[in-house]
Order: structure tokens, then C-alpha cells, then sequence
């Protein structure tokens, strides 16, 4: 089985949860003896873990042809892959591109984030995947997130192979109801020419269903897993030597991750408690807004924010925590209480947040349920016997979720179009 | 001749009302009246009084050869008393045809047994007045919450003098013996046991209206068939159940009224006989004797007691509560000891049971949380309330022994004054001419009173 597979992101460089899911599921699927993936990426850096499959960067697919050295090719993209695989891309160029702004290579450029031309750039991807489409040979086609849904769909009009599209997120997440008609059209197209739709929970196969107006049959739960954690991680010590418990928000301070509703827990358990500080780490467009919040409600001396954190500085923090909050508004799925659980971090989630759904030795809650929040916090930094079950339990139950799993069951779903 | 041994349980807690942790010392009320109230209506109404009326209405027609008994804890009496006293009533009638016998349990239908003998001791005391005033019987049968039982709990039964007691036939005991005999406990051959027939017990209880059970729908004469079956030589079979599988565990409309209707006259056709607890173990002698190292009790498969203090929560709540057994006893406080009996009914730490993570069924429905984490931070919400009461009763800073020395002195304080002045009285009385009266007696008494102290 040949996958062809459309993402936006893979590790080392992610900017979120997309790149670990990308990263993880094929990993996963790796374990599969004949399964053969080709992860294209707008733009990889070079350092990316090919042991287990082969990626191919969008900015270094020609699209216009131009006479360039076996030695040039060599130099400039010996460490993306084979200068062989330049030439055989180059064949396969099929219209006339050179209106476009390429380079030397006839390769367009990609920044391989999230810049304010996105959608330029959603259509360059799209131009590349014809070019790759008509080179590799494959079976099933599998794009990652609506960024790609373009290019997937180019790919399946081209070679007439099926196509899956994997929602991890939708624009309902993002916006929180608010939503951009450009990308929920982008959104929409992609999933009425899937011929398979993967949600990474049952409330994203909801939304799929009701808002995307998509057939039930057709759309199916694959849950995230988590990939174990390395002992160099396990064996951060805690760093903080405050005697008080901590309390950790750790994400995206946006709308979505309902920073505003951590902060109001943590003001109502620090009113009646003096045991507890609270740390709120990473950074987002809501940052300034918390801060001023924080400062209004008087609870600065005991709320702390770190700004954004990176690789191991996230385990860092998590080692350091006693109890781990993600109050999201609406998550697809949230990798993130799971790492905090690896860690032995007792978690508490929303409801609102796909990972509820598998998760069962963590508390849940509301997310607009602060005093129940605060609650379980206070209990939590208050009744070892409480902690101690959830570390050891939580801890016991995430090494159980593994991304073959998941792997497996997308691999089924394969089955089902390729024969 | 075989014997028929009906014992009906039932028991309801006083649930919790949502206790955030900031009402901590604000707050000092705990229950859920709506839902006390709400339930115990729901199930007097379905069950309780229909069920009353059919056994009393049997007994008549039978004129006394049908017997059953009841084990009814002290909380559930409390909220019969105050949410449906018609079924305190029924219970009274019943009683009084002298064919109903009412067993002793522990008041709250408490874990005491397993941690606190004091308490323990204390409960089983509390539920037999508690039976004594109301049914004018004393309950010569014991039967510890959900069939709790080890060696030891049955010394303790035992030396509160009590010689029968009940508990379940788990198969890590029992082994290959059959429960339908009367055993001895190994550690004190004057207790008598009588075991539950699990099989036909659950028969009725659970599997009654289940279609996919291959024996359904199960009919008084097949019933009675299987109980006549059973080898010659095993007499006795127990059959103990929940008083609410008549009308809510079996809904009426499963013909269950029917089928408990119909069984006596089967049975009798078939030469059988009914007997209460008591007559039972009077009437047959013990044909061996159960050792049980190990508390067994009826809940699960695994007949232990993981679906109490099986996981940390549980044990943690457990311990805290029973850690302040010791300081309540010093105190008065009415309130402060009904809360505290409240407090220790099993339930609470049911619901704070992971098991039906993996084994999906009962744990869940009977809870009023949404999850047992809930259940656990209600709960210790409650108890930090209520240890900081039971502090705040004494100095933190007293030890209990010596806080106990401290006020025996005080409660006798009243005594000791009342002997010395008698005693001064008759000294003052040989000397009235010799002294000056009234400035000495003030100084004596003061200063026997400051060496009391």
C-alpha cells in the first residue's frame, strides 16, 4: 500500500498540534510491513526523520523547466533528497507556469507557515501537487488539514486515485462560531470531493456532519494518540522551588484554549487558598488581554506567565506542574493533557475537548464551569490521595493510547477504496 | 422438609448537595433534600407500599406460615420517618403479625466494622433502639452492611452478643461447600452463619425480567422446581435481596408482585416451609464451620471490599474520616453527631469507585456524580467542613487522651462539688459553734474546687 500524504508541518519545526499529529500517525502507520508513505510538506528544513518514510518539499518541486547541472541540483538540494528525484519531477511538469515567480530551479517559494498570503500559498501547494502527482506512484491519496485539501483534490483529479481528508481542526474551533466563508469553502469543497473523511473526535465528526453537511457514512473517528515520551524527558527535575502547588495552563493563549476561563478559577481557589499558584505558558493574541485580567482581579503575586515555550522547555514546565488545566472552548482533539499525563501531571479537561472522549482518569469539567474547575484544582493540590491516583493512573492509562493504533485504523480505511 | 429464608434489605444515604470547597466554614449544611426526599418517595411509592401490602396480604392468607425478615438501616428509617411515614406504618403491621423479624445492622450501614470496633459497637447499638422503638421487637440477628464479613468482625458480633449472623456464600470462601446449611464461624463456635444463595438470590433480583437470559421468563412453579431439586440433605435456602427489587429493580410491570404472589403456594404444595432468619438457625444445627481471614462481602464479582476502599481515593476519604472517630466521640454536639453518621454510609465512597471503568454496570447508575473524581472532591469538600467543626469543639493543640482526662473531670465537676459540700456540711454542722460561718466556707470551697481542677 502507497500512501501519498499532503501536511502542513513535521517535526523538528511544528508550530502546533498538527505537525505531532502528522508526525505520530505516520510513524505509526510505518509499523505496517507494505505500508510505503510520501509526506509532502510546503517546505522541509532538512533535519526531518526520513527513517520511516520520504518526504518531498513543495518549494523543491520544480514547476517550470529549467536546464540546471546534476552538481547544482546536488548542492542546493542534496540534503532534501536524491537529485534524481529532481529530474523525475521535472518530466512531469505539465503546463506552462512561467507567468510565476520561480527561481533558478523553477521552484516556487514557501514560507511553510501561516503568513497573511495563505491562501496564495494553499494555491501553490496545489500547482506543486500536480507535479508530484504525475511523478510517484501511489494508491491512495491523504491530505492534513484544510490547508491541503487543494492540493489532495488536484492530486485525485490528475491520477483519479481516492482521497481521504483528515479534519484535525475545523474553522468552527478556530473562530469559535466566527467563521471566515473563504476557508469554511475551502473547508467544505475539500470534504465533498473526499471520498473518506478522518475526524480526530467524535465532536469533530459532529461538526463535520451537521455543520459540513457531510454523509454520516462517510466520516469516521480516528482519535489521536501520543507518542512515548524519551527518558531524557521523563528525567527533567521540577525546576520551581515555591512550597506552593502549581497549576499549569499550557497552549495557545487564543479564544479557543478559554485562557480567560483559567483565570477565573484561578482567582476564585487563590480567594481561599494560599497553597496554589498558577502559571500560564505559551503566548497568543489573547496574552495582553490576560495579563490586564490578572492584574484586575488582583491575583498577580500568584499568577505567573512565561511566554511562549519550546521543546524541551514544555517538558520543563510540565515536570514542574502539580496539576495541568486545558479549559479549551472547543478542541478537535488537545495532544496536550496527554503529555502532561506521561509526565504524571494530574489534568483536568473540558468536556468541549475530543481527547474527553477517550480520557478517563482525568476530571473533567466545563469549560464555562469555573467553580468546578476551581474545585477540582483545590482538591487536587489538597488531597494527595487524589493526585496520587490520577498520576499513577493517568499515567497507566496514556501509555495505552499509541498512535499503531490509530495507524491500524486509518490503514482500514484504506482498505476499504483500495483493493 | 426444605425452608424457605426470605431477607430483605434496604438502605438510603443521605446524598450530598454540590459542595464547593470555597463554602468550606461557611456552610454547614450538606444534604440534598430535593433528591432525598425525590427518591425515597419515587421508591415508597413503586415498591415499599405495594410490596408492604403484598406481604401483608400473604401472611394473612397463609395464616402465618408465610415469614420474611428485614434489615433496614437507621438512615433509611430517618427519611422514611420523614418523606413517607405510611411505610413506617406498613412495617409496623407487619411486625405485628409476629411473623416479620427486623435484623440489626449498623445505624448508617457504615464500613465501621472494618476500622472503628468503638463505632462499630456504638451503630449497632443506635440501630436496635432505633428498631426496639419502633417495631417493638429486638433484633436478634446481625447483619453487617452489604454482607460484610470476616473472622474478625464476627468476634466483635459475637462479644456485642449476638450469636446469628449473615453474610454472603463468596466463592474464595465457601469453595465447593454449598451455602444452603448453617455454618459456625471458625474463630468463635458460638456464632452462627447463615450464607445467601447467590444463584437463586440473583435469579429474582437481577436476571427476573431479562429476556436474554435463557431461563427466562422464570415462573414461581419452575422456581420452586429447582429449590426441590436441590439434593435432599441441603435444607436451608437463603434467598436475600433488595427490598426494591418488588417495583423498582423489577418494575411492576414485569410481573414480579405476581410471582412473589404465586411462590408460597407452590412452595407449600411441594411441602416446603418459610422461616425467618432466627427460626432457621435455632432449627438446624451447624454442619461446619467458615474461615475467613479476608472481609468478603456480597458487592461484584470479586465479593470483596474493592468497591469501597478499592482505590486510593476511596481509601484516602476513609481514613479521614475515621482518623476524627476518636476527637468526635469527646463532643456533644447533636448536629455535629448526626452529620458525622451521615457522613460514614457506605455509599459515599461507592461512588467514588474507578471499577466500572472497565466493567461498565452497576457503580454508574446509583451514583449522583457524574464521575467518581466528583464524587471524591464532594465528598472531602464536606469532610474538611466538618472536621474543622469538630475541631473547633476542643483546642487543636489537646491531645485526645488527655482532652478525655480533661473532661471527665469536667462532667464530673457538678458531683465532686455536690460530695465536698455534703461533706463540709456535716464538718460545718459538728462545729457550728466553733466557727465563724460564712467567710471560711467560701475560702474551703474555693479552695477545693481550684485542686479539682
Amino acid at each position: 500500500m502507497k500512501a501519498l500524504m499532503f501536511g502542513w508541518e513535521f517535526p523538528p519545526h511544528i508550530l502546533g498540534g498538527l505537525g505531532t499529529a502528522s508526525y505520530g500517525l505516520t510513524r505509526g502507520m510505518s509499523t505496517q510491513e507494505d505500508m510505503e508513505i510520501t509526506f509532502v510538506i510546503p517546505k522541509p528544513w532538512g533535519d526531518e526523520d526520513q527513517s520511516f518514510l520520504k518526504i518531498i518539499g513543495a518549494n523543491n518541486t520544480p514547476i517550470v523547466w529549467r536546464d540546471v547541472q546534476w552538481e547544482t541540483v546536488k548542492e542546493r538540494l542534496g540534503k532534501f533528497m536524491d537529485p534524481q528525484e529532481y529530474y523525475n519531477l521535472r518530466d512531469n511538469i505539465y503546463a506552462d507556469f512561467n507567468y510565476m515567480h520561480t527561481n533558478d530551479l523553477g521552484c516556487l517559494e514557501f514560507s511553510g507557515k501561516y503568513p497573511d498570503n495563505l491562501l496564495e500559498e494553499i494555491n501553490n501547494y496545489s500547482i506543486v501537487a500536480g507535479v508530484i502527482a504525475r511523478t510517484y506512484d501511489f494508491d491512495i491519496i491523504h491530505s492534513h488539514d484544510w490547508l491541503t485539501y487543494a492540493a489532495g483534490m488536484h492530486a485525485k483529479t490528475v491520477t483519479g486515485k481516492p482521497l481521504v481528508i483528515h479534519v484535525h481542526a475545523t474553522d468552527f474551533d478556530r473562530s469559535g462560531g466566527d467563521v471566515n466563508p473563504l476557508v469554511y469553502n475551502i473547508e467544505k469543497n475539500g470534504m465533498d470531493h473526499a471520498d473518506h473523511i478522518i475526524c480526530v473526535s467524535n465532536l469533530t465528526r459532529r461538526i463535520v456532519i451537521e455543520k459540513y453537511h457531510q454523509d454520516p457514512s462517510k466520516v469516521t473517528t480516528v482519535h489521536n494518540a501520543v507518542e512515548p515520551l524519551s527518558p531524557d524527558k521523563i528525567a527533567i527535575d521540577r525546576l520551581t522551588k515555591v512550597p506552593e502547588k502549581v497549576v499549569t495552563f499550557l497552549g495557545r493563549i487564543t479564544m479557543q484554549k478559554g485562557p480567560e476561563y483559567f483565570v477565573d478559577a484561578a482567582t476564585q481557589v487563590l480567594k481561599n487558598a494560599n497553597h496554589i499558584r498558577f502559571v500560564m505558558a505559551g503566548s497568543g493574541d489573547m496574552m495582553n488581554k490576560m495579563i490586564r485580567l490578572v492584574a484586575d482581579r488582583g491575583i498577580s503575586d500568584k499568577f505567573h506567565f512565561t511566554g511562549f515555550l519550546q521543546g524541551k522547555q514544555v517538558y520543563e514546565m510540565l515536570n514542574s506542574s502539580d496539576v495541568y488545566v486545558m479549559p479549551s472552548v472547543s478542541e478537535p482533539f488537545g495532544i496536550s493533557p496527554l503529555e502532561a499525563m506521561q509526565c504524571g501531571v494530574p489534568s483536568i479537561i473540558s468536556h468541549q475537548s475530543g481527547c474527553s472522549e477517550i480520557l478517563q482518569n482525568v476530571i473533567k469539567t466545563d469549560y464555562w464551569d469555573v467553580d468546578g474547575m476551581a474545585d477540582a484544582i483545590y482538591s487536587i493540590c489538597t488531597h494527595p490521595g487524589m493526585a496520587e491516583f490520577l498520576r499513577i493512573e493517568g499515567k497507566k492509562e496514556v501509555d495505552q493510547i499509541k498512535w499503531e493504533y490509530a495507524g491500524q485504523k486509518v490503514r482500514d480505511i484504506y482498505n476499504k477504496y483500495v483493493r | 422438609m426444605k425452608t424457605i429464608c426470605f431477607y430483605f434489605q434496604i438502605h438510603q444515604p443521605f446524598r450530598l448537595k454540590r459542595y464547593r470547597f470555597f463554602n468550606i466554614g461557611r456552610d454547614q449544611y450538606y444534604y440534598d433534600d430535593f433528591s432525598n426526599e425525590d427518591i425515597m418517595q419515587k421508591i415508597a411509592a413503586s415498591s415499599f407500599i405495594p410490596a408492604n401490602r403484598m406481604l401483608f396480604d400473604l401472611i394473612n392468607q397463609y395464616k402465618g406460615r408465610f415469614k420474611v425478615a428485614f434489615s433496614i438501616s437507621g438512615t433509611a428509617l430517618e427519611q422514611m420517618e420523614i418523606y413517607a411515614p405510611e411505610v413506617i406504618d406498613g412495617f409496623r403491621q407487619l411486625s405485628s403479625t409476629g411473623n416479620v423479624e427486623f435484623l440489626a445492622e449498623t445505624y448508617a450501614h457504615s464500613l465501621a466494622s472494618l476500622i472503628d470496633p468503638i463505632e462499630f459497637k456504638n451503630q449497632v447499638k443506635q440501630h436496635s433502639d432505633k428498631i426496639e422503638m419502633l417495631f417493638d421487637q429486638k433484633p436478634t440477628v446481625f447483619r453487617n452492611t452489604e454482607l460484610i464479613y470476616s473472622d474478625d468482625i464476627g468476634q466483635a458480633v459475637y462479644e456485642m452478643g449476638y450469636d446469628k449472623m449473615i453474610t454472603e456464600s463468596a466463592k474464595q470462601v465457601l469453595g465447593w461447600k454449598s451455602p444452603n446449611f448453617v455454618y459456625t464461624s471458625a474463630v468463635q463456635p458460638n456464632l452462627k452463619l447463615l450464607l445467601k444463595n447467590s444463584k437463586f438470590s440473583d435469579d429474582i433480583m437481577f436476571r427476573f425480567s431479562n429476556y436474554s437470559w435463557s431461563e427466562y421468563p422464570l415462573t414461581a412453579d419452575k422456581f420452586i422446581e429447582w429449590i426441590d431439586n436441590l439434593p435432599a440433605e441441603e435444607q436451608v435456602v437463603n434467598l436475600f435481596m433488595n427490598y426494591e427489587t418488588f417495583g423498582s429493580m423489577q418494575p411492576s410491570h414485569t410481573g414480579i408482585f405476581e410471582f412473589m404472589k404465586a411462590l408460597p403456594h407452590f412452595a407449600f404444595e411441594k411441602g416446603m416451609k418459610f422461616a425467618t432468619p432466627s427460626e432457621v438457625m435455632n432449627d438446624n444445627e451447624p454442619i461446619g464451620a467458615l474461615k475467613v481471614p479476608y472481609p468478603i462481602s456480597w458487592a461484584d464479582e470479586e465479593r470483596d471490599l474493592s468497591a469501597w476502599i478499592g482505590n486510593t481515593l476511596q481509601k484516602e476519604a476513609f481514613k479521614t474520616l475515621y482518623d476524627i472517630g476518636e476527637r468526635l466521640r469527646l463532643c456533644n454536639d447533636r448536629r455535629l453527631k448526626h452529620d458525622w453518621l451521615y457522613l460514614q454510609s457506605s455509599d459515599h465512597f461507592y461512588y467514588m469507585s474507578t471499577k466500572h471503568f472497565s466493567d461498565g454496570t452497576v457503580h454508574g447508575q446509583f451514583s449522583p456524580y457524574p464521575s467518581p473524581y466528583d464524587a471524591f472532591n464532594n465528598y472531602m469538600n464536606v469532610l474538611s467542613d466538618f472536621i474543622g467543626r469538630v475541631k473547633a469543639q476542643y483546642p487543636d493543640s489537646v491531645e485526645n487522651e488527655e482532652l478525655n482526662a480533661l473532661l471527665i473531670t469536667i462532667n464530673n465537676q457538678a458531683l465532686e462539688i455536690k460530695k465536698l459540700q455534703a461533706e463540709l456540711k456535716t464538718v460545718i454542722d459538728k462545729n457550728v459553734e466553733k466557727l465563724v460561718e460564712s467567710p471560711k466556707k467560701e475560702k474551703k470551697k474555693e479552695s477545693k474546687k481550684s485542686m479539682n481542677q
